[in-house]
């Protein structure tokens, strides 16, 4: 594997001995983009992030993984339908969907990730472009639905946070039977508060599959997870720089078995 | 002129049948007709063609010299002038720049072995013909710049403009530019921290979409563009060559047997961010690795302007077999070949040793390549189609020496009546507003017209955080990226212009657009260290345009000097122009600074309740070329006066002040003047203040609209924490800097409140001022 060149060096964080012995896998595509920031995400959270590549077909001792966001192969077809078929994601779907081991593998799917999931058919529904046509950047309130997913342990049911959304193919659609299905089961992980920014359906923004450790969204809590570099709001005084770390930390402490 | 090959012998090659004009051929057919004209040479140009090579060129040599040899690619119209920008070089300015103008971006000395490179380019015409495509790949192209210098990209900035904001083609345009724009970059994972959005009817049939691009590298991973070492390879890698952006090159196909090849050619390139992404990555491991000895981007002029750069910069020879480049068309003929724009491409050097480690990373990312040829001691330039010979040049006559111009240039016989023609007293200027309800009205319809409105409808679509680097962007006065995790290191960027201004006065509207970025940087926390610079202006065969960029070129160069800070790089963009009525001479300038630590930046927006807000600075009765008189439909006099000394002193208080903990908010005041600059801090986190200006009256014998909407320069409002007011006071006061105290902020009342003007709620303000681009553009 070829480690990725990054600018300067890792982030000098303080060491959590606690949870550095867990692993956090972080995927790169062709075309992926925010690989280095879910890396840093897991690094701030106090984990052990781990380049994994497309075409590895190996998850190597990971203990987790986060399919980040971009344009993986430029998303010229649908999104993630072609990365959907790189070697990893097979191993991927093996692991999480738990048929290797009773303990199925934690993944978390950002945007282009979630697109990804959706494609290889371990999230149900889909993604089209944002119902106004346009790409969108803005700060995005959400409501944690479901605090008993494996990436969102460390937050209260009903609690809003904010995180950066930015996306062109934000919609998320199912049939109205999955939708019900969905929020029968509590697996609406996020929804979006306020302001739907892309005509999804009942504002979903982010959901899991039945057991829980599969979860994906389209806004980027790995954007917010420092203070002075995450949502500066327009509308108040910030605060919320540092909203996104909860999913890096339930999915850590869970790993290594101190969530509450 | 008549057809290229006329007379020329046909030669069958293996692979495709071409007629294919050799040298041996040019050498036997002196007398042979040859479409210089429709290349865009002149007869003198040709001519001198002819005298170097002391033959006449073949098809694909001519091919090469008329687009080297064009406006873009030689500057021949500006070259004189621009030597300013290397000759008024002080020893100050010279202290941190590690590589000057001329490479594809200058190179700054950050400190801590890091090194940044930046540069502003243009892209105007293909936007105005192909907004999306345009724009897009003028990110394309500066991003490969700042690839080439070895650096990792790290933001885009991009400066718009645009026509009226009511014609019913600004829509297209707009729509796009700004798609394109967001559409490109967005995919190359860069976050857009920034530029400017300006609409006026002088750029209806000619929008400047410039774009600016900032990278970062150690200083040991410098690259320049140059071919050294004999038998060293020479390999294209990217994307495909296609038809794409061949324009002129058409002329020459006659050189093809069959008529079956596509008859039409988007003159416009089109992009492939994706391929772009891949290839910025795959470079990265190339430099990682040290496996490339000299790399070049591929530009305007394509494959022409790579070889001989490559070669000219070099050991000064390079052999080439044309029929080894990977054609998305295999149609096109070896001038085409030379000629085409393709986007996504790049040209390096790479020693035998290393060739099976390069194509390990090209194999790795996916990326297609070519081995052309290798590099030479011969001082010759040798293009083969299929081992015949049909280039043969020293490359430094295709590359270096095309021909300069002193071209003819007056100050315009209509400036001094422009200039004579004052906004106060104008026919424009009657029922100046002075009532408390009127001066309400002005403020609110000032933040709402089209040059002062919201920009968050444009910026909305640009991803500004990805990396996780960013700690300033738009609607901030600088762009803020941290360079290096451990230490916060990072740097600023501003890009600034007035083209009212310049149209007044250039050699004072240049240095007021260079005066606005430092000051931009500055106000940021930042220190001012270098610049770029994009001069769009109209015909430089109009003496008039000629006067207006060359003066520009002088102020720029000299307040360069006063202001201690470098041109490294950047652009010039000619026959800008609606139908024949030039664009306002636009200077886009770029400036650069440096934060020890990001984390100290300076937002522009106010906070916390309670904080002294200070105006720096001093405020006089200029409003010719404001956008006050622009809202009026009145552009005439002269614009604000240009103090440099002030400028740098007004720079290094802000940066002090940011320093030290002074405080917390700052932002400069520029177009729209003190009304603009304090609804807009208000505006940032929805914070309001209540201001009084009585003292700033008194002391500068200004009235209350005159100190809201002048445009008196070196000017800024900062919030100062109520514990560091003494410091903050006493500091300016030691520097004999005017400051003073104008209100507090109020985060409880949400009303931006100025004594003598009636109570405005922010809730207003914000629809008033978010409004303007949605209505126009959905």
């Amino acid at each position: 594997m070829t480690e990725l060149p990054l600018i300067g060096e890792a982030i000098a964080v303080a060491a959590e001995p606690r949870l550095a012995g867990a692993r956090i896998g972080v995927v790169t595509f062709p075309g992926t983009l925010d690989d280095r920031d879910a890396a840093r995400a897991v690094r701030l959270a106090g984990g052990t992030p781990v380049p994994l590549w497309h075409a590895d077909t190996t998850l190597g001792d990971v203990d987790a993984v986060v399919i980040p966001g971009g344009f993986s192969y430029g998303d010229y077809l649908r999104a993630g339908a072609i990365a959907r078929f790189a070697p990893l994601m097979s191993e991927i779907i093996k692991a999480a969907t738990g048929t290797a081991s009773s303990n199925p593998l934690p993944v978390l799917g950002i945007c282009n990730g979630f697109q990804i999931l959706t494609e290889s058919h371990l999230l149900p529904g889909s993604m089209i472009k944002n119902d106004h046509l346009k790409f969108m950047c803005r700060d995005q309130v959400l409501r944690v639905e479901n605090s008993n997913t494996a990436w969102t342990l460390d937050y209260e049911a009903g609690q809003e946070i904010t995180v950066p959304l930015k996306n062109q193919d934000g919609q998320y659609i199912a049939d109205e039977k999955v939708l019900d299905a969905l929020e029968a089961e509590g697996r609406v992980v996020f929804r979006y508060v306020g302001f739907n920014p892309n005509g999804s359906r009942r504002d979903i923004a982010g959901i899991s599959n039945a057991a829980g450790n599969v979860v994906g969204l389209m806004p980027h809590p790995e954007h917010a997870v420092e203070v002075g570099f995450g949502p500066q709001s327009l509308d108040g005084i910030g605060g919320t720089d540092t909203d996104g770390l909860g999913f890096f930390t339930s999915v850590l402490n869970k790993i290594v078995g101190g969530n509450k | 002129m008549t057809e290229t090959n006329s007379v020329v012998e046909p030669v069958e090659t293996s692979s495709k049948k071409f007629n294919i004009d050799t040298v041996e051929n040019a050498a036997k057919t002196p007398d042979t007709d040859l479409p210089w004209a429709e290349l865009g040479l002149k007869q003198n140009e040709f001519d001198e063609v002819v005298k170097v090579l002391g033959r006449r060129p073949t098809g694909a040599e001519l091919a090469m010299y008329s687009v080297m040899w064009s406006e873009h690619c030689s500057y021949k119209s500006s070259k004189n002038h621009l030597r300013q920008f290397g000759d008024k070089v002080t020893e100050e300015m010279k202290k941190d720049m590690l590589v000057g103008i001329g490479e594809n971006a200058g190179v700054t000395n950050l400190g801590d072995g890091w090194a940044v490179t930046f540069k502003i380019e243009s892209h105007n015409s293909p936007s105005f013909v192909e907004p999306y495509q345009g724009a897009a790949t003028g990110i394309g192209g500066i991003v490969r710049d700042i690839i080439s210098m070895g650096a990792r990209p790290v933001a885009v900035m991009d400066p718009l403009r645009f026509g009226a904001i009511d014609h019913p083609d600004t829509a297209r345009v707009m729509h796009g530019a700004v798609a394109g724009i967001g559409g490109y970059g967005n995919s190359l994972g860069l976050p857009n921290i920034g530029g400017e959005m300006v609409f006026d009817s002088v750029y209806q049939g000619n929008p400047l979409v410039n774009a600016l691009a900032v990278g970062v590298m150690r200083h040991e991973d410098i690259r320049l563009a140059n071919a050294s070492g004999k038998g060293n390879r020479v390999v294209l890698f990217g994307a495909r060559t296609g038809g794409d952006g061949i324009g002129g090159a058409s002329v020459l196909a006659s050189e093809s047997f069959d008529d079956t090849k596509p008859s039409k050619r988007p003159a416009v390139q089109v992009g492939d961010p994706f391929a772009e992404k891949v290839l910025i990555e795959c470079c990265l491991e190339l430099f990682k690795g040290s496996l490339v000895e000299g790399i070049q981007d591929l530009g305007a002029a394509g494959i022409s302007c790579a070889t001989s750069e490559l070669a000219s910069n070099g050991d000064g020879g390079m052999e080439v077999e044309l029929t080894s480049v990977l054609l998305r068309d295999p149609t096109l003929t070896p001038g085409e070949i030379l000629m085409s724009e393709s986007q996504e491409r790049m040209m390096a050097v790479v020693t035998p040793e290393n060739v099976a480690a390069f194509e390990a990373v090209m194999d790795k990312w996916a990326v297609e390549y070519s081995w052309l040829g290798e590099v030479t001691d011969t001082g010759r330039l040798i293009i083969t189609w299929d081992g015949v010979v049909i280039v043969d040049v020293d490359p430094r006559t295709v590359a270096h020496d095309g021909p300069v111009y002193d071209r003819p240039y007056a100050r315009p016989s209509w400036q001094d009546s422009v200039q004579a023609d004052s906004f106060t007293g104008s026919v424009q200027d009657t029922a100046r507003p002075s009532a408390p309800a009127e001066l309400a009205a002005a403020v609110t319809e000032l933040v709402a017209s089209p040059n002062m409105c919201s920009k968050a409808w444009i910026t909305n679509q640009y991803d500004r955080y990805v990396g996780g680097n960013t700690a300033l962007a738009f609607p901030d006065d600088a762009g803020v990226v941290r360079v290096d995790e451990e230490t916060g290191l990072g740097v600023a960027l501003a890009t600034d212009a007035n083209g009212r201004y310049t149209y007044l006065d250039p050699y004072h509207g240049a240095q007021l657009a260079l005066a606005e970025a430092y000051r931009n940087v500055a106000t940021s926390g930042a220190v001012p260290m270098a610049v770029s610079d994009c001069l769009n202006f109209g015909s430089p065969e109009d003496p008039d345009v000629m006067w207006q960029l060359a003066e520009a070129i002088r102020g720029l160069s000299d307040a360069c000097m006063v202001l201690g800070i470098p041109v490294t790089g950047g652009n010039v963009s000619l026959y800008n122009q609606t139908g024949t009525t030039p664009i306002h001479p636009s200077p886009v300038v770029a400036v650069l600074g440096k934060l020890d630590d990001v984390a100290r930046r300076t937002p522009s927006g106010w906070r916390e309740d309670g904080q002294a807000i200070y105006l720096l600075g001093t405020t006089a009765a200029e409003l010719d070329g404001s956008e006050w008189a622009n809202m009026r439909g009145h552009l005439g006099g002269l614009p604000p006066k240009v103090d440099l000394a002030t400028e740098r002193e007004l720079g290094e208080i802000l940066i002090n002040a940011s320093r030290d903990g002074m405080v917390d908010s700052a932002h400069d005041l520029s177009e729209g003047g003190l009304a603009a600059a304090l609804v807009e801090s208000a505006l940032r986190y929805g914070v309001g203040a209540r201001i009084a200006l009585q003292d700033v009256l008194d002391r500068d014998g200004v009235d209350l609209f005159t100190a809201l909407f002048s445009e008196s320069q070196g000017r800024a409002i900062v919030g100062v924490p109520r514990s560091e007011e003494v410091r903050f006071k006493d500091m300016c006061t030691a520097r004999g800097f005017a400051h003073t105290r104008i209100g507090v902020v109020d985060a409880a009342s949400g009303n931006l409140e100025i004594k003598g003007v009636d109570t405005m709620s922010l809730a207003a303000l914000r629809e008033a001022h978010e409004a303007t681009l949605p209505k126009y553009f959905g």
